[in-house]
């Protein structure tokens, strides 16, 4: 019995499109993949022209994403090519940069202080708080494993 | 007006739908039903510099070609009443800014279309107004910004989420006879089964549907087969199913004359997840398409049961589950021979 308002969350289940979690996973994989293949290429070019070691390349690889990410939110094809990526293009730096380039876009009307400059990390804003946070207490505990060791 | 027991007005005087207007979007434009629209728009910013003033130009237009149609100006009109998704009412309550027509506001969510196209017929019926103007609109984008991301953001594809439909309705209510007549409206109670699944708004809303189409044929003793169409504003291919079962399992079958306006709008190639959503969808479907079947007579009776998720998009953070409405209403064909008892 469907009829049953209390039981309803529960029984309307069988109801409910089956979400392909293998299939999603897969996509992710092959498109999270590719963004970190391509930041290779990028990362190789930079120590390979511009006699940066690898670690020093890292910062403008990074750069080089966020700037290649935030010019397709602008013309409009990353929110199309995430629909079929899913979490693959929300969890690299691209995505990070995405959701601040899309929100900076949203609120362009609302003026440049209160629109953008406030609106900017409204979606970043949890990823920033939760690196911070757990770095610091990450750092804590190093801090206490030296003293020990 | 007489009452038919608690939920459903039958107007005593005959009301007509003089004429309707409809503008939509893009992606409307390339679905099935695009040529019953008045204005197809090519892009989704209408012409505009944002997406709020594409809304604005959506209502506007429909109204435009609603009132021409009708051979009315905006001096000609007693009372506006209109309804949209943004905060505020925004694009309803500036579209009356310029139309300075006396306003009533009306906020329902998606079942906006329905509230209004019956409250109008009621204030033509008992005389307050001769001619009522009423509107809805949506907007993919601002619907998008109002509950979800903004929209370049790229989320990622819930297979029961809805999308918004781009567009806007308009008719004009008046005692004049014209080819639909507005018979019955069933006004829906506030209903909430404890879904807190703000993508899953079709799950959500179905036992609203179902709790009004079960009254209102309580209320007037008819059954489905009295109907040539019950099409509900946005339950999706999610939703539709499951009003089908809750009525099914108290007796009343209605999978042979049920649409839904959210699934009749799109092709199913379309990329809009589980169907069209907001309240220009049951507006420019029922506006549009279904207006022209009546007045030309293919369609007698029909029920048009419009859907609304009157959530925000704090109270599901706030983890509260989400009340949803659906009114109901009953239009006729007046072609002769062919008006119904």
């Amino acid at each position: 019995m469907l009829n049953e308002p209390k039981n309803y969350k529960e029984n309307v289940k069988a109801f409910q499109p089956k979400i392909p979690y293998v299939r999603n996973c897969l996509k992710a994989f092959l498109f999270g993949g590719m963004i970190c293949l391509i930041g290779q290429f990028i990362q190789t070019f930079y120590m390979h022209f511009f006699d940066y070691s690898r670690r020093e390349a890292g910062d403008p690889t990074v750069a080089t994403l966020i700037l290649i990410s935030a010019l397709m939110t602008g013309f409009g094809v990353y929110d199309k090519i995430a629909r079929f990526a899913g979490a693959g293009s929300i969890v690299p730096v691209t995505g990070f940069a995405n959701s601040i380039t899309s929100a900076a876009i949203e609120h362009r009307n609302e003026g440049v202080v209160l629109g953008i400059a406030t609106n900017l990390f409204s979606l970043a804003g949890a990823v920033i708080v939760f690196g911070v946070v757990s770095a610091a207490i990450l750092g804590i505990i190093r801090l206490f494993l030296e003293q020990v060791f | 007006m007489s009452r038919l027991r608690k939920q459903t007005w039958r107007y005593d005087h005959p009301i007509y739908l003089a004429a309707t207007g409809t503008a939509v979007g893009p992606l409307e434009g390339q679905g099935p039903l695009a040529r019953h629209f008045d204005k197809v728009y090519g892009s989704l910013d209408c012409g505009e510099k944002d997406w709020i003033n594409a809304e604005r130009t959506l209502m506007r237009r429909a109204i435009s070609f609603c009132l021409a149609k009708a051979g009315k100006q905006e001096g000609d009109i007693d009372l506006f009443i209109a309804g949209d998704l943004i905060d505020q009412s925004e694009t309803s309550n500036f579209i009356a800014r310029e139309n300075r027509i006396p306003f009533l506001d009306m906020f329902g969510a998606c079942s906006a279309s329905m509230e209004t196209l019956a409250t109008a017929a009621q204030m033509v019926d008992s005389g307050v107004a001769d001619n009522v103007l009423c509107a809805v609109s949506s907007h993919n984008a601002t619907a998008e910004r109002q509950f979800r991301y903004p929209t370049e953001y790229g989320g990622p594809l819930i297979p029961t989420q809805t999308f918004t439909v781009t567009g806007a309705g308009a008719a004009v209510v008046t005692k004049d006879p014209g080819k639909v007549r507005v018979k019955e409206a069933t006004i829906g109670r506030v209903i909430d089964w404890g879904i807190d699944d703000p993508n899953n708004l079709g799950t959500a809303m179905a036992p609203a549907a179902a709790d009004t189409i079960w009254t209102h044929f309580q209320d007037t003793g008819r059954s489905p087969a009295d109907y040539d169409m019950i099409v509900t504003g946005d339950l999706s291919s999610v939703g539709s199913p499951i009003l089908k079962q809750l009525l099914s399992e108290k007796g009343l079958d209605i999978s042979n004359v049920h649409y839904d306006s959210g699934l009749m709008l799109y092709s199913p190639e379309q990329p809009v997840n589980a169907g069209g959503s907001g309240c220009a969808c049951s507006a420019v479907v029922t506006y549009g398409y279904l207006f022209k079947k009546l007045a030309e007579g293919s369609l007698r009776r029909i029920l048009v049961v419009a859907t609304g998720a009157l959530l925000k998009n704090t109270t599901t953070k706030q983890k509260d589950t989400i009340p949803c409405i659906a009114h109901g209403v009953v239009l006729e064909s007046a072609k002769e021979g062919k008006e119904g008892t």
